[in-house]
């Protein structure tokens, strides 16, 4: 079975993305998503620190410490872009304004809860950041993560035994083996590595899965 | 005449009492007000409460009034920012209360604050654990949960310019939290690195209009701590 890399998952996600749609990335792997989007599509990337329209990172040189993503790495804008206060910000997201959000997660369950802001490490001061008003406030959440654990542990789960970060959130899930689809009826396998078959997948997966009828092959293009 | 510019950050913030809650801007190292807070580590006062989105970043500014054991407790959404060293050493050895609060719900509790408005419910956080132990109630069939305002008795806000009567414009992503905060205290204290003179900025263009100032300070922008 083709695992994927890093990179390749983040491309995956990219090319599932719409013409049009206003998105959120994730810290981390999500915010390569960006750099993986089709051509043909026009994509407004939506910072929580008060930009829309954010661009790659700028050239040797033009860094500017004022002009920095949710991840407080410096990034550009893109021509149209507009810069806000934290406030507005939220008002986007809260508001239903934000078409699509893409977070990283150590746990879903199969009702679509989401855990992705602690494990109650001892004496390692938690942080939740924007992550609690993304999963109740933006239109339809898929997260990206490995299928399982270091140690080959499912994380898709029945139930999350991480504290939750939203409850009922999440509609698909990226990992890098398989693209999942969370609805009333359960989880739905629509597309699979080459090598990946059912029976592979369930054995690294807590609860049943279905495979959709038109289940595809992933070929992801060759990159680290 | 008004005129809110003052000539020392130390006259910014004379007066400023043991115990007072501080509103304190930045996301990051993006728009914190550094300077205003190395000067209310020289000013003395203790037992801080800070609200802020992160909990200071190497060791200067909000980081040195931790390591200091001026903040009691700390109201914010990310303690873990890019090396928060001296937060960390004073959350292990347990000097120093933390309140954890969705960044949106942080944001909107200054607004909150600086609005009238005592309280508002949202649906962020709701079955969580950060709603333990608030007031619940369902609207439209969804759990919602109750979050009060939050004032400051002082604010602390970097701008890139300023004029006396305190109308305010920020740059970029530095923006942030500034506004919201100008806003939500009984003492707004800004520091610039230019200040203009009055009619100069555009009045289409003012982000924070003056009546929420009520000192500015002109810091030297060749001194501005490395990011």
């Amino acid at each position: 079975m083709n695992k994927m890399s890093r990179s390749q998952m983040a491309w995956l996600v990219a090319q599932d993305m719409w013409d049009g749609a206003v998105v959120n990335l994730g810290i981390g792997l999500p915010t390569a998503c960006a750099n993986f989007v089709p051509e043909d599509r026009e994509i407004m990337f939506h910072s929580e620190n008060g930009l829309i329209g954010v661009g790659p990172a700028p050239d040797v040189g033009d860094e500017d410490p004022d002009l920095i993503n949710a991840g407080k790495q410096m990034v550009t804008l893109v021509t149209g872009g507009a810069y806000f206060s934290h406030n507005d910000a939220f008002v986007m997201i809260r508001g239903g304004h934000i078409d699509l959000s893409v977070m990283g997660a150590f746990e879903v369950s199969q009702a679509g809860d989401l855990a992705n802001w602690t494990v109650n490490a001892p004496g390692v001061p938690p942080g939740v950041g924007g992550a609690m008003d993304l999963a109740a406030g933006a239109k339809e959440i898929w997260v990206l993560m490995e299928h399982t654990t270091r140690d080959g542990k499912p994380r898709i789960l029945k139930e999350c035994h991480f504290p939750l970060t939203g409850k009922g959130c999440v509609t698909r899930i990226y990992t890098d083996i398989a693209i999942l689809m969370i609805s009333p009826r359960g989880v739905e396998v629509t597309a699979m590595v080459e090598g990946c078959d059912l029976e592979k997948l369930q054995a690294v997966t807590e609860v049943p899965l279905t495979v959709h009828r038109e289940c595809k092959v992933i070929s992801p293009p060759d990159i680290a | 005449m008004i005129n809110k510019q003052v000539e020392s950050i130390a006259a910014a913030l004379e007066g400023i009492q043991d115990g007072s809650t501080v509103l304190s801007s930045g996301f990051g190292a993006a728009g914190e007000p550094v300077e205003l807070l190395n000067g209310l580590l020289e000013q003395g006062a203790r037992d801080l409460v800070i609200v802020s989105n992160n909990a200071g970043t190497g060791d200067v500014g909000l980081a040195a009034l931790i390591r200091e054991r001026r903040v009691r407790k700390i109201i914010c959404s990310y303690p873990r920012s890019a090396d928060p060293h001296c937060f960390d050493e004073c959350y292990r050895a347990g000097n120093i209360e933390v309140e954890l609060l969705p960044q949106g719900t942080l944001s909107e509790r200054i607004r909150a604050g600086a609005a009238g408005i005592s309280a508002f419910y949202v649906q962020v956080g709701a079955g969580t654990e950060l709603s333990k132990g608030k007031e619940t109630r369902e609207f439209d069939g969804k759990l919602h949960v109750m979050e009060k305002a939050i004032h400051g008795d002082l604010a602390l806000v970097r701008a890139l310019r300023a004029d006396r009567w305190g109308n305010l414009i920020y740059r970029k992503s530095a923006r942030n939290f500034n506004p919201v905060m100008a806003m939500a205290a009984d003492r707004t204290v800004v520091q610039t690195n230019e200040i203009c003179p009055l009619g100069s900025l555009d009045p289409e263009a003012i982000h924070t209009p003056g009546i929420f100032v009520n000192r500015v300070v002109c810091i030297d922008p060749n001194q501005e701590v490395e990011q």
